[in-house]
Parts: C-alpha cells; sequence; structure tokens
C-alpha cells in the first residue's frame, strides 16, 4: 500500500506546467460532413420553394393572359378551355363531393374501427386487423380505381338502376376512396383513443357505467382533437387523391351535384389533360397550374390545422 | 335523512332496473364495432377476387381463318412444328409480306413460340367477341354459349364462327412480352422494366439524402429557427399531393435540365426524340416525393437509438461522426431500411406524376437506359382499364396481380434485410 502511493507520487505529471487545451479543434473532415448534412436538410426547403416557385410562375402566366381573370376563376361555373372559359367551380364541387362520399364511408366505420380496436379486442384480433389496414392502406391507388369502375359501378348500378347510375360517377369514386381512407383514420382515431389516460376509464367503470358508455361518454369525447385531426388529414388526402377518380369519375368537368353522373375533379382533370399531348406554350397548359395552385394551398391549410390541433393535442395529457 | 330519498336505492331496485337494456344497448353497438372491423378485411377480400375473377375465364372469338382448317391432320395449331407453322406461313401470305417479314428475321431462325404468334397475328387474325369472368366460368359454364352467340348477333357476328377458349390472361407470355395496341398480344415486361429502372435511380438519389437529412436534424441540428423550419417543411412536404409533384418534375427536370435529363449533353441520341421525358426525369421526381417519408422515418428510427450509446462513444473520446457512423447508423439501421423500403413500394404504385411527365408514351422495346421513354405497370393498369373494351380489362387486371406480387416480393425483403441485420448486431 506504501509503495503504490510512493511510486504513485513520484511519477511526474506528463504536462507539468501546460493546461490541457479542451477547445474543439477544427477537423476539416468533420466540418464537410457537417456541411453536407446540412445540405440534405436543405434540400427539402429547395423542394418547397420549387414547388411555390413553379405554381406561382406558371398561375402567373395563366392569370396575365386577356382570356382569363382572377375573379371569373373563382366565380363562373362553366370549365371549358377550348372556348376560353375556365371557371373553377364544376371542377371543385366534382372534388368536394367525392370527398364528402369518402368521409361517409371513412370517418364512422374508422371511428367504429378505433373504438374496437382500443376498448374492446384483444391482442389476438389486433394481430389480424392491424396488418390488413397496413395491407389496405399499402394497396397502389390505381388499383382502388380499377376496384370502383369494374366492381363498385357495377353493384351500384344493380342496386338503383343501370338507367340513373351512368356507368362513370363520383358516388362510386368516393365510397371507394373511403375504403383508402379508412385506414388512416382508424389508426390516427386509435392512437387518439390510446393516449386517454387509464384513470379516466377506471372512474366510470367505479362510477358503474357499461363499456360502452365509458367509449362513448368519456372515452370519446376525451380523444375530440386527435379525432379532429385524423378527420381533416383524411380529407386533405381525399382532396389530392388523383388515380380513384382519374379511373371511375368520369372525364369531363361538369356542374352537376348528382351522385350518379360523372364529373371531373381538379386532380382528375389535371392528370387527364397532361396525359395528352399538350402544348407547353397554350393557355390549357398554364391552366393545370393554376389549379395545382389551388390544390395546393387548400391541402396545405388542412394539413397544417392538422398538425397544430395535434400538437395541441399531445400537451393535454403530458 | 339522505336514504329517506331513495330508500329503494340500497335494496339496489333503482340501480339495476334499466341494467339489462343498457347492456343491450352495450351488446348491440359492439357488434356494431366489430362488424365495422372486419369491413376491412371484408374490402381487401373483394378487391381481391374482383382483380382475380377478371384475370381468368372464358373468352369467345371469332377468327378471320378458323385455325383448325390450317393444320392437315386436325392436330392443334399450337403443338405444330416450326416447319409445319413455316409451311402455313409460305402457303397463306403474300410474298412481299414474306419478304418483309423474313428481312425482320427470317423464319428459319425463329422458335416455335414466335412462328406461332405470327401465325396468330399474320393470318388466324383472333378477335375477342365477349370476356367471362371466373366465377362465370366455374358456376355458370352452361350459359356461356347461349350468352356468346346473343352478344354475338348484337355485334352482327354470325355466332356459328364463334370458339370458346379458357384463357388465363395472367399467362408466362403475358409478362415477357412488350407493350401492345392488341389486348392479345400486349405484356407487361417494358413496364416492369420501366417501374424497376425508375425505382433504382429513386433509391440511388433519395436514400443518401434522406439519410442525410435525417442524421443532420436528429444528431447535429439545435434549436434554431432554420432547422425548425426544416423540420416543418418537411411534415408539410409529405402532406403535399402526389400530383403536384408531377407539376414539379414536369417543369423543372422535364422542361428546364432538358439538355441534362434528355441525355443531350451527354451526346445520348436515343431512337426518336425524348423531350426530356425520360426515366431519369421520371427517378429524379419520384426521389423528390419519397423523400419526406425516408426522412421522417429515418428520424423515427434514429430516435430510437438509445442515448446510452452515445455517451458511451463520447465518453472514450470518439468524434460526433464517429459516434454516428459506428454507433448509432448500425444500430438504427433496421429500422431505417424498413422505412426505405416502405417508402419504394409507395413510388412503384404511384401514377399520377409519372404520368404527368411521361406523358401518353408509347413504347414497344425495353428501355435501355436512363434516357429512354418509359412506361410503368401503374401506368399501364391506368391505360388499360380507361379502355372500355372487356379484353383491356382483363389484362388491366392481370397487370394488377403482377404489380401486387412485385409489391409483396419488395416487402419480403425488407422483412428478411430486417431480421438479418437485427441478428446480427444485437
Amino acid at each position: 500500500m506504501a509503495t503504490y502511493s510512493e511510486s504513485f507520487t513520484q511519477s511526474k505529471p506528463m504536462t507539468p506546467n501546460r493546461e490541457i487545451d479542451l477547445r474543439k479543434r477544427p477537423n476539416l473532415k468533420e466540418s464537410l460532413i457537417q456541411g453536407f448534412l446540412f445540405f440534405c436538410g436543405l434540400l427539402s426547403i429547395f423542394t418547397t420553394i420549387g414547388i411555390v416557385v413553379v405554381l406561382f410562375g406558371e398561375s402567373w402566366r395563366f392569370f396575365g393572359s386577356p382570356e382569363v381573370g382572377l375573379v371569373e376563376f373563382f366565380t363562373t361555373t362553366t370549365w371549358q378551355p377550348q372556348v376560353g372559359a375556365f371557371g373553377i367551380w364544376p371542377l371543385l364541387t366534382a372534388t368536394l363531393m367525392v370527398t364528402f362520399f369518402a368521409m361517409i364511408m371513412a370517418i364512422p366505420i374508422g371511428i367504429a374501427v378505433a373504438i374496437y380496436l382500443s376498448e374492446y379486442a384483444q391482442e389476438r384480433t389486433r394481430k389480424i386487423i392491424k396488418p390488413t389496414m397496413e395491407v389496405l392502406a399499402g394497396i397502389p391507388t390505381v388499383v382502388y380505381g380499377y376496384f370502383a369502375l369494374t366492381w363498385f359501378t357495377p353493384q351500384l348500378r344493380n342496386v338503383f338502376g343501370s338507367d340513373t347510375v351512368q356507368i362513370y360517377n363520383t358516388l362510386s369514386a368516393g365510397l371507394v376512396m373511403g375504403i383508402l381512407i379508412l385506414p388512416l383514420i382508424a389508426t390516427m382515431c386509435e392512437d387518439a383513443l390510446y393516449a386517454v389516460p387509464r384513470s379516466l376509464r377506471e372512474a366510470a367503470y367505479g362510477l358503474g357505467a357499461t363499456k360502452l358508455e365509458t367509449a362513448m361518454r368519456i372515452v370519446l369525447p376525451a380523444a375530440t382533437s386527435g379525432i379532429a385531426a385524423a378527420i381533416i388529414l383524411g380529407v386533405s388526402r381525399a382532396i389530392g387523391e388523383t388515380m380513384i377518380v382519374a379511373i371511375a369519375a368520369g372525364a369531363g368537368p361538369k356542374f352537376s351535384l348528382n351522385p350518379f353522373v360523372g364529373a371531373e375533379t381538379i386532380t382528375g382533370h389535371i392528370v387527364r389533360i397532361s396525359g395528352g399531348d399538350l402544348s407547353y406554350e397554350s393557355i390549357d397548359y398554364n391552366s393545370l397550374f393554376a389549379l395545382a395552385l389551388v390544390l395546393f394551398f387548400i391541402t396545405l391549410i388542412l394539413n397544417l390545422i392538422s398538425q397544430r390541433i395535434v400538437r395541441r393535442f399531445r400537451e393535454e395529457y403530458e | 335523512m339522505r336514504n329517506s330519498a331513495a330508500p329503494s336505492n340500497t335494496n339496489g331496485e333503482l340501480f339495476g332496473y334499466n341494467l339489462p337494456a343498457r347492456h343491450r344497448s352495450g351488446a348491440i353497438w359492439r357488434m356494431f364495432f366489430f362488424a365495422a372491423t372486419i369491413f376491412g378485411i371484408i374490402a381487401l377480400s373483394v378487391l381481391l377476387w374482383d382483380v382475380v375473377n377478371d384475370s381468368f375465364g372464358y373468352t369467345a372469338f371469332t377468327y378471320k381463318v378458323d385455325p383448325a382448317t390450317l393444320t392437315t391432320d386436325g392436330k392443334p395449331l399450337d403443338e405444330a412444328t416450326s416447319e409445319e407453322l413455316i409451311a402455313i406461313l409460305e402457303k397463306t401470305l403474300r410474298p412481299n409480306r414474306l419478304n418483309t417479314l423474313n428481312d425482320e428475321k427470317p423464319l428459319e431462325q425463329r422458335t416455335q413460340d414466335e412462328l406461332y404468334e405470327l401465325v396468330l397475328a399474320e393470318i388466324v387474325q383472333p378477335k375477342v367477341v365477349a370476356v367471362w369472368g371466373l366465377a362465370d366460368s366455374l358456376l355458370r359454364v352452361g350459359k356461356i354459349p347461349t350468352e356468346a352467340s346473343q352478344i354475338a348477333s348484337q355485334k352482327n357476328i354470325d355466332p356459328a364462327t364463334i370458339s370458346i377458349v379458357f384463357v388465363n390472361w395472367l399467362s408466362r407470355g403475358f409478362v415477357a412480352s412488350p407493350q401492345s395496341s392488341n389486348a392479345l398480344y400486349a405484356g407487361v415486361r417494358t413496364a416492369i422494366m420501366g417501374s424497376l429502372y425508375i425505382i433504382f435511380i429513386t433509391i440511388l438519389v433519395a436514400f443518401p439524402i434522406g439519410i442525410g437529412a435525417s442524421i443532420y436534424l436528429q444528431e447535429y441540428a439545435q434549436d434554431t429557427p432554420i432547422n425548425r423550419m426544416i423540420q416543418t417543411n418537411i411534415n408539410n412536404l409529405a402532406g403535399v399531393p402526389s400530383i403536384i409533384y408531377g407539376m414539379l418534375g414536369l417543369t423543372i427536370f422535364v422542361r428546364g435540365l432538358s439538355p441534362v435529363t434528355s441525355g443531350a449533353v451527354f451526346g445520348y441520341l436515343g431512337a426518336d426524340p425524348n423531350y426530356g421525358r425520360t426515366i431519369l426525369s421520371a427517378g429524379l421526381t419520384m426521389a423528390l416525393l419519397v423523400l419526406p417519408v425516408i426522412i421522417i422515418n429515418g428520424q423515427e428510427a434514429i430516435k430510437a437509438v438509445p442515448n446510452s450509446l452515445r455517451e458511451a462513444a463520447f465518453g472514450v473520446g470518439a468524434s460526433k461522426w464517429q459516434t454516428v457512423w459506428h454507433h448509432v447508423l448500425p444500430n438504427a439501421i433496421p429500422g431505417i431500411l424498413t422505412g426505405t423500403i416502405l417508402s419504394m413500394s409507395r413510388a412503384i404504385g404511384e401514377t399520377a406524376p409519372l404520368i404527368i411527365i411521361g406523358a401518353s408514351t408509347y413504347i414497344t422495346y425495353n428501355p435501355d437506359s436512363v434516357f429512354s421513354k418509359f412506361t410503368t405497370l401503374p401506368i399501364q393498369i391506368y391505360q388499360w382499364t380507361s379502355r372500355p373494351q372487356d379484353e383491356f380489362r382483363a389484362i388491366a387486371a392481370a397487370a394488377i396481380i403482377v404489380l401486387l406480387a412485385l409489391l409483396l416480393a419488395l416487402n419480403a425483403i425488407a422483412i428478411v434485410l430486417r431480421n438479418r441485420f437485427s441478428r446480427r448486431l444485437i
């Protein structure tokens, strides 16, 4: 023991009169790597700037041309580029109608699935349902379009009569889109229900509430904001969805509220027109960018609202 | 005093008198919730059944020349030898047509399959009159001939000339043939090649950038305004409709960078002008589209790596990058790979942006470089579904099965990769 401490004190410190420099030394390799990584992150900003510049630039040329007026664009109800009529309403009503039908399908079923999974289901059921939802969400939308046209529409025509239901109609496209949106709404709602603290449920049981009463009157209201966020995101997804409506909702803008006739949505119109050979200098081409700009703003605002709600809702229980 | 208001409550009568009703409504709602839950499974099954149903089934043909009259001893045409087929061709076709075919590829050098297809296309010329699904073909097989003759007389075709054959639309020939304007000869080879090429470029571009960005945001970024902006921006980009990326790709890659994406800068001159509507443009657009998804998934994977690993690395004097490269990334790689492959399956199924970039492309040759024009499986499905004829519906359904099989394979690879990496590391 003594020899050990002796030898320890006798050994000289390696740098007797100099302090160890602990400051970060510049290292070229490390800085280069960090610079590259920062650039990767920055690229997403460039993408957004690119989208905004492209959409605004072409829309500017569209609204700058003599045939088109901004007021006319948002107030008239005919979209016929051949005769220079550019009123967005036929496309917008078709978009909203399809979205409405999709939500009629997706909201009640989505919430019911979420309640079942979070309040009732056993682990074994969850293990079957969750992957099914993932598969449903992973099927390409063009397949849903095929399904809507070749299976769903014939069924609708059987039920309502093939005189009333046209081969291309917004109802079929909307309801099938509801199946596509269902997994999104179900999983987001389930997350919201799951986040409700257990103590709330136990308090309700303690007062003698049944399972249903607890789920509907305690858990569901407590998760309202999360469910609202899910619904808004679902609406945004439905508005931007393209292939189902391009295949099943019909071609040709039509200002009609009849769910059984074909009408073209904003996205469907963009795909149909740009799928053909289109001159880059024509006003038709520029009009597509104006439509895309409207689409971009609607979905962006909906997404921002949804994110805001989710953030506020998370703070509530943490 | 308090008890006087509700004496029966102590006996449980007041509490219990509507209990059966409450339980009943509980049971009813529970059934509704359960029905909604299996709705997803039902929808999925019906969808898959619809696709399979349309891919197989009896089809009524009418021939310009009855194939039975071509062979001598009543042998089916598809069993004839190459020599017999050549003899049929030489006997029936006009000399200048024969010369043209010989110039393309001498008849003697063609395989039996090729000759058989040639005989069909040049002499027999089958035309589809009506198509039945698998369910009809199995359950109502007896009624098909009468229906066929009804349809034939509606279309002004002599019912006697019709022959009904069971057709497997998803045949080996379908997967191996190029695109064609005739549903009977059309295949998805060019489309599969196009899809794979585009995915390859997408991975090449999006994977390094996506992982770089998620490392930056998770490991390097301090809470500064610009970093917060990047994060918010990525979340918003993930919600932008895919069709808008198509418009972006059309303007920037197809038109703006046309000299680069058409290959003109590199001295590439294709068979016909591609105007920048190339695989390269499509791959780059898809990369922008999946980038937010890859970044968000990558961030989740990196976030899941325990902090103790980083602290241990810093404790023994590792630099920031050494810590990330040797300790954080290897542990995050299973999650990163899963996220990447999921985003790739999204890219394979994505249709709208590619239609905008590729426009109405009709190509019958395989894409041979990144500067080729392209078609992809979803685009083919869309174009075939849009045709009113039943036979195009049938090949669209067959193409959907090919697409779903491709996605399944991709996801299986994801699972295998994830298992392998996580075993090696832990």
